[in-house]
């Protein structure tokens, strides 16, 4: 039966969606619900959603005050009007990915590569006579034992007590089946070089959060690994990805490199998809570094991932010429898309250029 | 019902017991559900039939995840009706369904008997019903959004109300046409021999008469002529809706009317379910094996966090008091002139009138008057009651006074109109441009600038004339306005409208 409730909270959740897609936008600009992020759900705030009413609230502005202050009514009803709260709704990422691609009409990812990964399923869906007392099945225990008290004559409809004995136990048991998976891996790669500020590392995180969060909702493994260069590149936590600050110059194959050795090494074409990012400023040590990134990508690189994007973060000290560079070098590679990111509202559009393909 | 058979025996044993003891009730109907569905009844504010509205499923939400996370449980909700319909949770154990129980039957006996409940409709689960049917016809005619969207603004003003209307018949709010269209004789000259005139009509009378007269007729002229609270009613009456908006705002005035009681009598209906669930408990129903459980449920009921008041245990508290006040005869002038301690202490006439007295008080009174009759000096000292206020020189709370005036103070300020702001209409003709002014009645608290400014802007959508409501700020008298949805905020000479309410309208 479905109950008269789901009508009410299916149009609750239907303004609620309304809503956020109305200020996708302004979310997507503000970066504002990153680091909301718990488990799959990300929390949302949204003011004005409550019904309004006449009420008492406190007018005061932020400031300075002198004098006695106002004293505080005590004792008595404390006051059940909620200060300065604002609603917050729970909705899951792939719902959030789902408004997303709504919002930019992104199409759904072929998942490329025939062989696909072996992955075992386990599913709490068996049932055995012994196993720990943990995963002991109390329902189907008790119905064993009313089955039992039943038959032998000993159960009372106007005393119904029900006592389980060591045969009538039932336990929860796991059973495995192989599950043919489609696996994904994001590489992140970023410019943490002196000129590569806090502004610009915001832009990064931010459009990183919506592009995972796509992606995410498209395979259903997916894989995140972050690489960091100035002059030489290593492989960090999401943690340091987003927050290290080094200084110093900027080789940009270093990065292709470590990239393009773990695609060697652990991601072949044949069994993942692969997605290789790069955000930097557009700036690069020198001519024959930006050749030798050309090369990297288009014997290694390129070959072995679905799509390759190179994010130009505009920032005060960068010069920009790399994504002119790999522009005019490798144009006619469509496996290939630069975008470039001016500031917080070019983050949809990028969004839109990396992932509007479908690839 | 569909109760085990070993909870049907307790409801029938506790049933007889609450008879005994003299409780009213209706028949009292008891459904046994699980959490989903206990949840689903409490967001629809009890009436599982409802209208349908998002916001019984914002509310479902909320309380699913209050459960969830463990933060929330609702044990127990009745409903106002006759037959009365009560809830249990299947999960709970035997003790408390039997406590539930209990305490359900002071409600029934409450709402029954609470004189403050008696213009309650008690087949308001068939009235809801019935609202609902209307609404999902005219969702169907008029279109789901159209009357969503209408409705909506008619339930941001549902607190803009008159809870007392139903209790005490107020002048009406319009004089009658034909009074009013009366030819008024030319202020009254007596005939007099001119050589008199000056002295049989005084020139300073005269005057006078013709002030008065220009009063009363600026008076008369107002609209509405006196300033009402009922504002759902002045819009049913004067708003220029279509009919089946009238039918949607009606409804929802009726349904706030019908809740209205349950936020006036907080403290008197939780205490006097809770002093019931305890005399029924521990006199007649509990078994040996079970004390220790009723005992945690019942302090946890009554449990009071510092710096608040908890209305389960002030109201017990004060059903308690009272007994034994009146079972010693503690009342009256001899009770107040005795002034030695040691024979207060020992004051006892013997009078047995508690249990009466208590009958009778939950009949005659609500929050307001039972905080304010029943609170004095000596029931602050056994409670410890006291006013706090922070120190701010420290940040810290301290106790600012125990006197039970500043007590009693402070409580009916939160009690005043259940915590709501007072507010009026004041002119449905505003500046003769057909403007609707509402004043708010300022007793100490500002209304939420923010909040109001939304309400205006429903309010506006539905009167279809700019609006206006008058206020304080800052101690200044101030004018929220909104026209086109613009809202303009601008300070004003008070008008005398937003004093605090007079003793005797």
């Amino acid at each position: 039966m479905i109950r008269r409730i789901e009508r009410d909270r299916t149009r609750f959740n239907e303004i609620v969606r309304g809503r956020i897609r109305g200020e996708m936008k302004r979310f997507v600009a503000n970066g504002e619900m990153i680091g909301r992020k718990g488990g799959d759900l990300v929390s949302i705030p949204l003011p004005g959603l409550e019904l309004p009413h006449f009420r008492f609230g406190d007018n005061r502005k932020d400031g300075v005050g002198q004098g006695d202050g106002t004293p505080q009514p005590g004792q008595g009803e404390a006051g059940d009007q909620p200060g300065e709260h604002v609603l917050e709704v729970e909705v899951p990422l792939a719902e959030l990915a789902q408004l997303l691609g709504e919002e930019l009409a992104l199409p759904r990812i072929e998942p490329k590569g025939t062989d696909l990964l072996e992955a075992d399923a386990t599913r709490w869906t068996g049932l055995r006579r012994t196993g720990p007392e943990s995963l002991r099945h109390a329902r189907r225990t008790l119905k064993a034992a009313l089955r039992r008290q039943v038959i032998a004559g000993t159960f009372d409809p106007k005393d119904p007590r029900i006592v389980p004995i060591r045969a009538d136990r039932h336990y929860r048991s796991a059973k495995r089946r192989p599950t043919a998976e489609s696996a994904a891996v994001v590489i992140w790669m970023m410019d943490v070089s002196g000129s590569m500020g806090k502004e610009q590392k915001e832009l990064v995180r931010a459009e990183a959060f919506w592009i995972h969060c796509w992606l995410k909702s498209q395979y259903r493994q997916l894989e995140t690994r972050f690489i960091v260069h100035d002059a030489a590149a290593r492989e960090v936590d999401e943690h340091a990805f987003f927050h290290l600050r080094e200084s110093g110059g900027t080789k940009i194959s270093a990065a292709y490199e470590l990239c393009a050795q773990l695609m060697r090494e652990k991601f072949r074409a044949s069994e993942w998809n692969v997605y290789p990012f790069h955000f930097s400023d557009g700036d690069n040590w020198s001519g024959r570094d930006t050749e030798r990134c050309i090369e990297l990508l288009q014997r290694e690189i390129l070959p072995g991932a679905n799509q390759f994007c190179y994010g130009q973060v505009r920032s005060a000290y960068g010069s920009g010429q790399f994504k002119k560079d790999l522009d005019a070098a490798l144009s006619r590679d469509e496996r290939l898309v630069t975008s470039e990111i001016q500031d917080r509202d070019g983050i949809l559009p990028s969004i839109k250029a990396f992932l509007g393909k479908g690839r | 019902m569909n109760l085990t058979p070993e909870l049907e025996r307790a409801r029938v044993e506790i049933e007889r017991h609450a008879r005994e003891f003299g409780l009213d009730f209706f028949p009292t109907v008891f459904e046994l559900v699980d959490h989903d569905e206990l949840n689903e009844v409490a967001a629809f504010g009890g009436f599982p039939t409802r209208y349908p509205h998002w916001r019984f499923g914002m509310e479902f939400d909320r309380l699913q995840k209050g459960y969830r996370y463990g933060l929330s449980k609702i044990y127990e909700l009745v409903i106002n009706n006759d037959p009365c319909y009560a809830y249990l949770m299947k999960s709970n154990s035997l003790v408390d369904q039997k406590l539930v129980m209990a305490h359900v039957f002071g409600h029934c006996d409450f709402f029954r008997n609470n004189v403050y409940f008696a213009h309650t409709d008690r087949k308001m689960v068939d009235r809801m019903a019935n609202h609902g049917t209307i609404l999902r016809r005219l969702m169907e005619r008029h279109g789901v959004n159209e009357v969503e969207v209408f409705l909506d603004r008619c339930l941001a003003l549902d607190n803009l109300i008159d809870p007392h209307s139903t209790a005490l018949r107020r002048a009406p709010a319009e004089p009658a046409a034909d009074a009013a269209d009366l030819p008024r004789p030319a202020p009254g000259k007596l005939r007099a021999k001119s050589y008199m005139d000056r002295y049989v009509n005084p020139g300073r009378h005269l005057d006078e008469q013709r002030r008065e007269d220009a009063d009363r007729e600026r008076a008369t002229s107002r609209f509405p002529v006196r300033p009402g609270r009922d504002v759902l009613r002045f819009l049913l009456d004067h708003a220029p809706l279509k009919r089946w908006q009238q039918e949607v705002l009606s409804l929802v005035r009726e349904e706030a009317y019908y809740f209205a009681p349950q936020g006036q009598t907080k403290i008197m209906n939780e205490g006097w379910a809770s002093y019931w669930h305890s005399t029924i408990m521990t006199r007649r129903v509990l078994r040996d094996s079970e004390v220790i459980d009723f005992a945690d449920h019942h302090a946890g009921t009554l449990a009071t966090a510092p710096g608040r008041t908890n209305p389960y245990k002030l109201g017990i508290e004060l059903y308690r008091s009272i007994e034994e006040r009146w079972d010693k005869g503690r009342h009256g002038r001899e009770w107040e002139e005795c002034q030695s301690l040691a024979e207060r202490r020992r004051f006892d006439r013997r009078c047995g009138e508690g249990r009466d007295k208590i009958f009778e008080v939950r009949r005659l009174h609500c929050d307001v008057t039972f905080v304010d009759t029943f609170i004095d000096q000596d029931f602050c000292d056994a409670q410890r009651m006291h006013v706090w206020r922070t120190n701010p020189r420290t940040g810290q709370r301290e106790i600012a006074s125990r006197d039970h005036r500043l007590v009693k103070e402070q409580l009916l300020f939160g009690l005043s109109n259940s915590g709501q702001p007072i507010i009026e209409v004041v002119d449905g003709n505003h500046d003769n441009r057909g403007e609707l002014r509402l004043a708010h009645r300022f007793e100490g608290l500002e209304l939420d600038l923010a909040f109001a400014g939304e309400t205006l802007k429903v309010l506006e959508a539905i009167w279809g004339r700019p609006v206006c409501i008058e206020s304080k700020l800052d101690g200044k008298g101030t004018l929220v306005r909104c026209e086109r949805g613009e809202i303009a905020t601008r300070e004003v000479a008070p008008s005398g409208a937003t004093d605090r309410v007079a003793d005797s309208r």
